[in-house]
């Protein structure tokens, strides 16, 4: 594949004694001078970048500045409208109820996620060999397990009618779970999108955890609990220092995803009921393609975009850190 | 005593994590009667009436062969074009070297669920909206900065003496690639191109606004689309879900078995 890359383009004839000391008796077979090689090798993949990714942003922020509905979106015409966009949503009461939705349905996916995933990947440290093996078995099940079908799989737990959640209801002796519609309030949709973000994303942080932890030599253990250290105090004193670094991307890295989170929420029960689960991913999208709002639809995913960056420059630097320090 | 307590929490939370699943599976398998039920039926002989009912809908196979030319498109493109990148990245010196690795690291964070309002726009500016090319086009520039990254890490495990002195034994650059890296590189192709195929082949929101039109949705979509056009035959939706499962969790377990690579552990004796 490569050997397509380096020949395709025709690069420019090479100018005689550029080249380095020793490729001077080579048949002239190889026509790129050897400091074109890289960044040809890297040309696809910068292209092709630009030309989906970085068009895409750059035409977001764009459209964000204008007048962008149902009519120009026919007329294929640009109207420019400065930062009414910014303006309709900054004003707009759904956007701050959104808003205020995504960061508290976040900050619960995440807290739940951590600390679940963090006391499982000490279990699964803690057990013997065959029970680890089932306990593995079982999360990595959970973890493969593909959005679309699992949210489907959520709605028929979940269902009116026939769903197994009415029943446990009514088997622990609660009333009123007859024909309980769990996707009545957007509250209670989202606590069940939670639960399943939860449950497919624990495993991640458990199997991981656990695999960090199997680097930890054993002797520190020991050590640790020969000078009488109890449990939370080998977990505060010792684990937390040594498994810092991966706790701290783990969070930003779920903070990012649960964020951005789009195919769980919207395909459980798309925002509604009467709009009350829309995160602001699920909120760009409907007033896009819902309502025809395309500059508003911008204006939203700039503004999320912009709290994005600031959880991922965090990520970023510690991810950055952490190649300093492997290299 | 301790032992009897984690071993007991271990079964409890293990059954927990496997049960949606194993509802899944089950509900698949079960008559009509023992799924649309006030009171769930846990022991039933199982039918595969369900499974029938799925595949026979009308345009399932498109699905299934959309879905496939898609993600195996998507991942072939990023392999061959990460390939290239990932080496320059991983083994050539040029200036912007370290600005690269930052944008694919950066690249790999994108947010597409964000982007989908703008790029149905694009595509629909391009006429290209209800096509398979553009969508194997979109997944393959979602997977190709994890690919580049993963393949970097692959190609900088390969020991540099072992590409030196193959060139010192005549082979140019190129051929020192082809014939010593490239056969090295086995596993870590492997495993990056089974994450991507998942990436892709679970993929939703790109191929909801883009890829509207019947003929040319994938098999996430339609399974959305499913209930609706079902209402309330859980049996063949779950059925269904077992269906689009199925190759995600065989892609797993060969993860789990190939991925460990270590081929060149012992190559270069010291």
């Amino acid at each position: 594949m490569t050997v397509h890359i380096e020949e395709a383009p025709a690069p420019p004839p090479p100018v005689k004694g550029s080249r380095g000391p020793g490729e001077g008796r080579r048949p002239p077979r190889r026509r790129v001078p050897s400091g074109l090689v890289p960044y040809l090798l890297l040309a696809p993949a910068v292209f092709a970048l630009l030309a989906v990714l970085g068009y895409a942003l750059a035409r977001n922020v764009l459209i964000s500045f204008q007048e962008f509905g149902r009519r120009q979106l026919i007329s294929r015409t640009t109207e420019w409208t400065g930062l009414d966009n910014y303006k309709a949503v900054l004003e707009n009461e759904r956007f701050w109820d959104s808003l205020v939705r995504t960061f508290f349905f976040m900050a619960a996916n995440v807290v739940l996620i951590m600390v679940l995933g963090t006391l499982l990947g000490l279990l699964l440290n803690a057990l013997g060999k065959k029970m680890r093996l089932v306990l593995a078995i079982s999360l990595v099940a959970a973890w493969a397990m593909p959005v679309i079908p699992s949210t489907t799989v959520f709605r028929w737990l979940f269902d009116t009618q026939f769903g197994l959640a009415n029943w446990v209801m009514r088997t622990l002796g609660f009333s009123g779970y007859d024909q309980h519609n769990w996707f009545g309030s957007g509250m209670s949709t989202l606590a069940i999108v939670t639960l399943l973000i939860v449950w497919t994303s624990v495993p991640f942080v458990a199997l991981n955890l656990y695999a960090g932890l199997t680097t930890v030599s054993g002797e520190i253990w020991e050590a640790a609990r020969c000078d009488g250290a109890s449990s939370q105090r080998i977990f505060w004193s010792i684990l937390m220092p040594i498994m810092r670094p991966f706790f701290m991307i783990t969070t930003f890295l779920e903070i990012i995803w649960v964020f951005k989170a789009f195919a769980q929420i919207y395909a459980m029960n798309a925002g509604g009921p009467d709009r009350q689960s829309e995160t602001l991913p699920v909120m760009a999208y409907v007033e896009g393609m819902g309502q025809n709002q395309y500059g508003m639809a911008a204006a939203i995913s700039v503004l999320t975009l912009v709290i994005l960056l600031i959880a991922m420059s965090f990520y970023f630097r510690l991810i950055l850190k952490q190649e300093k320090e492997n290299s | 005593m301790r032992k009897v307590w984690l071993n007991g929490t271990a079964l409890v939370l293990s059954a927990l994590f496997i049960f949606p699943v194993y509802w899944m599976v089950s509900t698949s398998f079960k008559s009509n009667s023992q799924v649309l039920t006030k009171e769930p039926v846990f022991f039933f002989t199982p039918t595969f009436e369900h499974y029938s009912t799925a595949t026979g809908v009308e345009l399932f196979w498109t699905y299934v062969t959309n879905s496939v030319v898609v993600t195996v498109g998507a991942v072939l493109l990023a392999l061959a074009v990460a390939l290239a990148a990932s080496y320059a990245i991983a083994r050539l010196e040029f200036k912007g070297r370290r600005g690269m690795v930052i944008a694919v690291m950066m690249a790999q964070m994108a947010p597409w669920e964000i982007l989908i309002i703008v790029v149905y726009l694009n595509a629909r500016d391009a006429e290209m909206l209800n096509s398979l090319l553009t969508l194997t086009l979109i997944y393959f520039v979602m997977s190709l900065p994890f690919t580049i990254w993963t393949l970097r890490g692959f190609i900088a495990a390969v020991p540099k003496e072992l590409e030196e002195s193959a060139m010192l034994d005549g082979c140019n650059r190129r051929q020192a690639f082809l014939r010593v890296i490239f056969p090295l590189l086995g596993p870590g192709l492997m495993a990056t191109s089974l994450f991507g195929f998942i990436a892709a082949w679970n993929e939703y929101a790109m191929v909801l606004v883009l890829n509207k039109s019947p003929d040319a949705a994938t098999l996430p979509l339609w399974l959305t689309q499913f209930q609706t056009n079902f209402g309330n035959d859980w049996g063949a939706t779950m059925a269904a879900s077992t269906l689009v499962t199925i190759p995600v969790l065989i892609v797993f377990l060969l993860l789990q078995r190939r991925a460990t690579g270590g081929l060149s552990a012992g190559a270069v004796k010291g």
